[in-house]
């Protein structure tokens, strides 16, 4: 760029340095105060759990290192094993909101009169803090004074408390965690029915597609994005399963629906006492597990981006 | 459309379409009509078993008046708000500057600095917990809202980020180019060009956080001990400790609880499915 000489006094030479490198340096300015406060917090905070997990620690005392120690004795614990399994439950039954959020929204997805409203209703659980719905699900269960105590009494059962029965406590919380998490499948299935091109669905009629075919055929490829990213929030809700089981059995009954999550916890911060390592440990397994779906998402976004989409 | 349209189909289907889907809806609400009956009705109800007849007596004010005279429940409202509302603000206004930088400027490691904010996203909260509580104690904030506050703003400027940068993207470049040649600053680009034109991600975000930092359990029992600063999240769990089977103040506190997220969401529905639906319908 020419320059006249003129502008060579002190003032708008340093003005000029400055528009000079503006473009280069206002993007730092601007990434500062988030991008530090986001490292502070949260991408520190995980380099210093996975070295706490080499230590022994109670929170007060001076740590000690014991090298892997915490992750041997995770090995031969017992309750490990039923929150990794636990997790593995999760999983695969939160799957479920998935396929059911889709056919919610194939059968909301109509113009009748006060569509809009019926589905705002159906949304609304998701939009209710997960400590709630678990106190709600928590008296449903309730054997004499909840809601389902007449229909257990119908079917023979009575008096029976799915909360305190060891092998079915956690499909009781699993299913109180699908109620918010099939209306967020919907609404993402919702949208993306709005955006499917109606010429492609025309198109496949006027070729005789009808109904399944339609469907399996012309309507769930396009749908791809929003399966996708339904796939991707159930899965991080299911590892991620916390607040409802600190609410509706804190584990229990003797650890039987306790997940990583709420085991690391227990392990860490709770009556049991404060097993720093030792919750740490447990934390960076369950780390590791999700960043095999982080890697996989970020790896796709990548792609995306270099598709320039 | 898919499915047909239902004006399209036999009387047979549009008449069964007519019942099922009020009764569905009936159906899926169970769990929340169940709380709302719930909370009208006195203690000799529930004794009683009657959960879904007519309540016997109509105790619905009683039963608010013994929320909020008997428990903190206001205090841990306003506690919620002196929480969600600054995050809000902060989560959003960083995510303002940093999504701009990302999405206006190439330059080494944009990406990967977007992939970070990204990341960090999706992590478990459990490897965050030891070091973010034993930070917030060396700042002298545990147990108060500001250090509450501290970490959920860092937290949820990664997902404002990420939302923000893909707006900011998308908006045409060569406003900014335009805007340069003209001699604006880059400065004046972000606050008079983007900032503008962003409006409706930002209302979309701040919807949808509220939603999130208002919904928050796990930071609220990590980071808060006393009732002093506790949310209602929290709050209402700890008085379900004391209210033993008194499920009709359990229920009208969960309602208390769940107004102002539900509340909007109903006014700003548009905005926030829009924030929660970002990229299901593209790619």
């Amino acid at each position: 760029m020419n320059r006249p000489i003129s502008e060579f006094s002190a003032h708008s030479y340093r003005s000029s340095w400055w528009k000079r490198h503006q473009a280069r340096i206002t993007p730092w300015l601007f990434l500062a105060p988030g991008g530090m406060l986001f490292a502070i917090y949260v991408i520190a905070p995980i380099f210093q759990s996975i070295s706490i997990s080499f230590y022994e620690w109670d929170g007060l005392s001076p740590a000690s290192y014991v090298g892997v120690a915490n992750y041997v004795e995770l090995m031969d614990d017992e309750q490990f094993y039923v929150s990794l399994w636990n997790n593995v439950r999760w999983l695969i039954c939160f799957m479920l909101a998935v396929p059911i959020g889709l056919g919610l929204a194939l059968f909301l997805n109509q113009t009748v009169f006060g569509i809009r409203l019926i589905k705002s209703l159906f949304f609304f659980p998701f939009v209710i803090s997960q400590a709630v719905i678990g106190l709600i699900f928590t008296w449903f269960y309730e054997p004499n004074y909840g809601v389902i105590a007449p229909l257990l009494s119908l079917m023979g059962w009575d008096g029976w408390a799915i909360l305190a029965d060891e092998d079915y406590a956690t499909y009781g919380i699993i299913f109180a965690g699908l109620y918010p998490q099939i209306a967020y499948c919907m609404i993402l299935y919702l949208t993306g029915l709005n955006n499917i091109s109606a010429d492609q669905i025309e198109a496949g009629r006027l070729d005789g597609a009808k109904g399944w075919a339609l469907f399996w055929n012309i309507i769930l490829p396009q749908l791809r994005p929003a399966t996708f990213i339904a796939i991707v929030v159930t899965v991080i809700g299911a590892l991620r399963s916390f607040d409802m089981i600190a609410i509706m059995t804190q584990g229990g009954p003797w650890g039987s629906s306790n997940v990583l999550a709420y085991f690391m916890f227990e392990q860490a911060l709770s009556e049991y006492g404060y097993r720093m390592g030792y919750g740490s440990a447990i934390a960076t397994i369950l780390f590791l597990i999700m960043l095999v779906y982080i890697l996989y998402f970020i790896f796709r976004m990548y792609r995306d981006e270099q598709r320039g989409l | 459309m898919f499915p047909t349209p239902i004006e399209r189909t036999s009387i047979v289907t549009r008449s069964a379409y007519r019942i099922i889907l009020p009764a569905s809806l009936i159906l899926w609400l169970i769990p929340l009509l169940g709380v709302m009956l719930t909370a009208l009705r006195g203690p000799g109800d529930i004794t009683a078993g009657n959960l879904w007849g007519l309540p016997s007596q109509w105790m619905f004010l009683t039963n608010m008046h013994d929320v909020f005279t008997n428990t903190p429940m206001f205090d841990f409202i306003i506690n919620s708000f002196k929480i969600t509302v600054p995050t809000m603000i902060g989560a959003v206004a960083l995510s303002c500057m940093t999504g701009f930088a990302l999405a206006a400027y190439q330059f080494k490691g944009n990406l990967l600095l977007f992939f970070i904010f990204v990341a960090g996203n999706f992590i478990p909260f459990q490897i965050l917990m030891i070091p973010v509580r034993d930070l917030t104690f060396q700042l002298g904030l545990y147990d108060t809202v500001t250090g509450l506050v501290m970490f959920h703003v860092a937290f949820q400027t990664g997902f404002c980020t990420l939302f923000m940068r893909n707006f900011i993207r998308a908006l045409p470049h060569e406003l900014f180019e335009a805007a340069r040649i003209d001699g604006a600053s880059e400065f004046t680009i972000f606050w008079k060009i983007v900032l503008p034109l962003t409006r409706p991600a930002i209302a979309a975000l701040c919807v949808l956080i509220f939603t999130f930092i208002w919904n928050d359990y796990f930071w609220a029992t990590v980071l808060i001990q006393g009732q002093h600063a506790m949310p209602v999240t929290a709050g209402l769990k700890s008085l379900n400790g004391q209210w033993i089977a008194a499920y009709h103040l359990i229920s009208a506190g969960s309602i208390v609880a769940a107004i102002p997220p539900v509340l909007m969401f109903f006014i700003m529905q548009r905005h926030f499915i829009a924030g929660l639906t970002l990229g299901a319908n593209k790619g």
